[in-house]
């Protein structure tokens, strides 16, 4: 790791302005980090931000994966769960027996843990990438997660393993018993891992993980063995994995096998994929995102679930850059002064898609209601209004919804789309646009 | 043990065929696609909660033949208005897809019918003990599906081996862009392949939600296992995901019905050890690692063999 850390600022061989605005960013972003308590400073808003800060550390470790290899991996979670896990144990070995080591040391052993089985089952991985890999992956997160109810003395089973951060050596006189110094604990590590996960993509490591996710054969060609690269890559997405699950033994206090299930997997390819993968910035979009969702959905609607598969499979479809794709998209048209020519086709279809949106959330929530429960529970309340679930009012509501929005919707996507060939040209005109 | 030699091989046989009707649309699929589906087994769970349905409004034998056909109609609206326009972002992007809508079926499906199991029962007509082997009545609902299995298998070799279609989709399989310039319609081929194939494992679903439990969570015990057949039978082979399928289904029933462990085998540790990993696998029983088995399979398939066991390529 130190060896990438020493190598990022190749950034300074370019022009200063492009420096400055580069450590600005990272200045900005270790403010944020730091003001973002003061500002909010409720317990459930500590809470959320802790949450936030390890599933960004999560969604960038698999974005090494995905976005810089090429590697689609449905087990990730298992170097999460291996790194929470080696977490708890060596926190109550440390109580225990009274080593001189502090708290904010542990994420790191979770990141040696999640190392640790890459390093182990990495070589065998990684022999061939695409559909095979994703296939193989997936086995051997259920491999682990099914071992880990047998091997009760490690795992503890289904209820998992419990420890007492605060009885770890204080440091700086800091008990860690507080959400708030928990919060700053996570913060630290955000901003290393992230600042180190950066530094990796700037490595000729991580350039030739791009070349090996886009032509394996060429570099082949040029001499490097893309199983090596491939099961570097693997290793590293494991260590930061297993960082975040550290952070999570220290912020829960607790590692259970639910750490390693499919759906911890899950939900990290949602959060990397929703945000996108071609940008550094995508998957931290999509983890402050998915983790927001999670944490605002399940108060108002108990299928939150669809909803995240709903948008991930409109983001495949019609995004597959994901948001930071849609966002940074729209550059080359902000540099050549074209974007008021698409602004107002936006605001335009804006309205039928919200319509559309509405229309389906209607429906769902009707037939989730509707087959829940009768009684009080199927008022269901959107925009301030309130649709009864058993009425046939509501459903003609949401069926018009949803077939006016997709007409009306399709005239103005198309606008948006004549909107962006017009931009689009006159900024490949001034040449700001490939 | 002879009588759980017996039975065990019946279920065994019986869990396998099962497995196969599902591996063979994934396989097929996957090697003329490049699609892994990951949202096959939702296809089946989709069969299973369609024939419950079914059966409680127009009884057990139209819901047999309704349900696979409904669910062939969603597997080839997914093919037609979902994969094929995702398939100019490439493989990793239909794969993402299935996922996304394996995960969305799950959820609707648990949203209509709950998290509970539903009471998916046997149709009385086959309720009832085929035979006695020693002491236990073998019941005759098994007897239907593992007819209604093989049935399936000898009618898809037929239709594979024998006719027009299915000389294309074998050509397809290997040589898609050749059968396009012949003047086939590929696309068409891979819808219909794709409803089919959905169709089995609904099909799949409406015949195993009796026997087994009909529940929101089905398919995603059951896909994880149908991806190790399909690798361990190797990817794209039809005989090796039959083989594959037979193996697994065996392995995994006949680690159920087996209560042994290393402590019953060999006596118990010392117990002044206390509790450790050594005294978790010396305790641990046969059946208590059946869940484990198929993924166990697989890693070793892949460090001994990595291309399957009648796999012919890398991929």
């Amino acid at each position: 790791m130190t060896s990438t850390m020493t190598s990022a600022p190749d950034i300074a061989a370019t022009p200063s302005g492009q420096a400055l605005r580069f450590y600005g960013l990272w200045a900005i972003a270790a403010i944020a980090l730091v003001v973002l308590p003061l500002v909010f400073s409720s317990g459930g808003s500590l809470t959320s931000f802790s949450l936030i800060g390890i599933a960004i550390i999560f969604a960038l470790s698999y974005n090494i994966l995905l976005g810089e290899t090429g590697l689609l991996s449905f087990g990730h979670a298992v170097h999460y769960g291996l790194g929470g896990f080696a977490a708890v144990h060596l926190m109550n070995a440390v109580a225990a027996r009274g080593w001189p080591i502090p708290l904010p040391l542990i994420p790191l052993v979770g990141g040696i843990g999640g190392l640790a089985f890459a390093l182990l089952i990495g070589w065998v991985m990684t022999r061939r990438a695409g559909t095979v890999f994703a296939m193989i992956s997936l086995g051997i997160g259920e491999l682990v997660a099914s071992s880990s109810l047998i091997l009760r003395s490690v795992f503890g089973g289904e209820s998992g393993i419990t420890t007492d951060r605060t009885a770890l050596p204080h440091i700086f006189g800091w008990s860690f018993g507080p959400q708030i110094q928990v919060y700053y604990l996570i913060a630290f590590w955000v901003f290393v891992a992230a600042m180190a996960m950066y530094a990796l993509t700037r490595t000729p490591l991580g350039r030739i993980c791009n070349a090996v996710r886009d032509n394996p054969g060429r570099v082949e060609f040029i001499g490097y063995d893309p199983h090596v690269v491939r099961y570097l890559a693997y290793c590293f997405a494991g260590f930061f994995a297993g960082i975040a699950g550290g952070l999570a033994a220290v912020n829960f206090e607790i590692a259970n096998s639910a750490y390693l299930g499919a759906v911890q997997s899950g939900l990290v390819l949602f959060a990397t994929f929703i945000g996108g993968t071609a940008y550094f910035f995508g998957p931290i979009l999509g983890a402050i995102l998915v983790t927001y969702l999670q944490l605002g959905l399940t108060n108002v609607t108990s299928v939150w679930q669809l909803y995240f598969g709903i948008i991930f499979i409109a983001i495949v479809m019609f995004a597959p850059g994901g948001i930071a794709g849609l966002l940074m998209m729209h550059r080359p048209l902000i540099r050549a002064g074209t974007l008021t020519m698409v602004i107002p086709s936006y605001l335009v279809a804006a309205l039928p898609t919200l319509a559309l949106a509405c229309g389906v959330i209607l429906s769902i929530e009707t037939v989730a209601r509707y087959t829940a429960s009768e009684g009080d529970g199927n008022i269901i309340n959107l925009l301030g209004i309130p649709f009864n679930a058993t009425a046939p009012a509501t459903w003609v509501t949401a069926a018009i919804l949803i077939v006016g929005g997709f007409i009306v919707g399709r005239i103005t996507w198309r606008r948006i789309a004549d909107a962006w060939d017009r931009a689009g040209s006159i900024a490949r005109d001034r040449g700001y646009l490939a | 043990m002879l009588e759980l030699i017996v039975i065990s091989t019946l279920n065994g046989v019986l869990f396998g065929m099962l497995l196969f009707l599902l591996s063979s649309g994934l396989t097929v699929i996957f090697s003329m696609m490049g699609v892994l589906n990951f949202a096959h087994a939702s296809f089946y769970m989709l069969g299973a909660f369609f024939g419950y349905q079914l059966t409680k409004w127009i009884g057990f034998w139209p819901a047999l033949v309704l349900a696979p056909l409904l669910v062939g109609a969603v597997g080839m609206a997914v093919e037609r208005y979902g994969l094929r326009n995702t398939h100019k972002h490439g493989h990793v992007a239909e794969l993402l897809l299935t996922f996304g809508l394996a995960f969305a079926i799950e959820e609707i499906v648990s949203m209509i019918w709950g998290k509970s199991p539903v009471d998916y029962r046997v149709p009385t007509a086959l309720d009832f003990p085929a035979f006695t082997v020693f002491s236990t009545n073998y019941p005759a609902y098994k007897i239907f599906m593992l007819t209604v299995s093989v049935a399936i298998f000898v009618a898809l070799l037929i239709a594979l081996k024998r006719t027009r279609i299915g000389l294309i989709v074998q050509a397809a399989l290997t040589h898609p862009n050749m059968v396009g310039h012949l003047g086939h319609n590929v696309g068409r081929v891979f819808m219909l392949v794709f409803g089919v194939g959905s169709a089995l494992a609904g099909l799949a679903g409406v015949i195993a939600g009796p026997a087994l439990v009909t529940q929101s969570d089905m398919a995603a015990l059951l896909g994880p296992i149908l991806f190790v057949v399909i690798v361990f039978g190797g990817l794209g082979s039809l005989p090796g995901a039959f083989i594959a399928s037979l193996f697994i289904g065996l392995v995994q029933t006949f680690a159920v019905a087996l209560n042994g462990s290393l402590a019953s085998a060999f006596g118990p540790l010392d117990s002044s050890v206390g509790p450790s990993v050594l005294s978790d696998i010396w305790n641990v029983t046969i059946a208590q690692i059946a869940p484990v088995l198929p993924y166990v399979l697989l890693v070793l398939i892949l460090i001994v063999r990595p291309m399957g066991l009648l796999g012919t390529r890398e991929t």
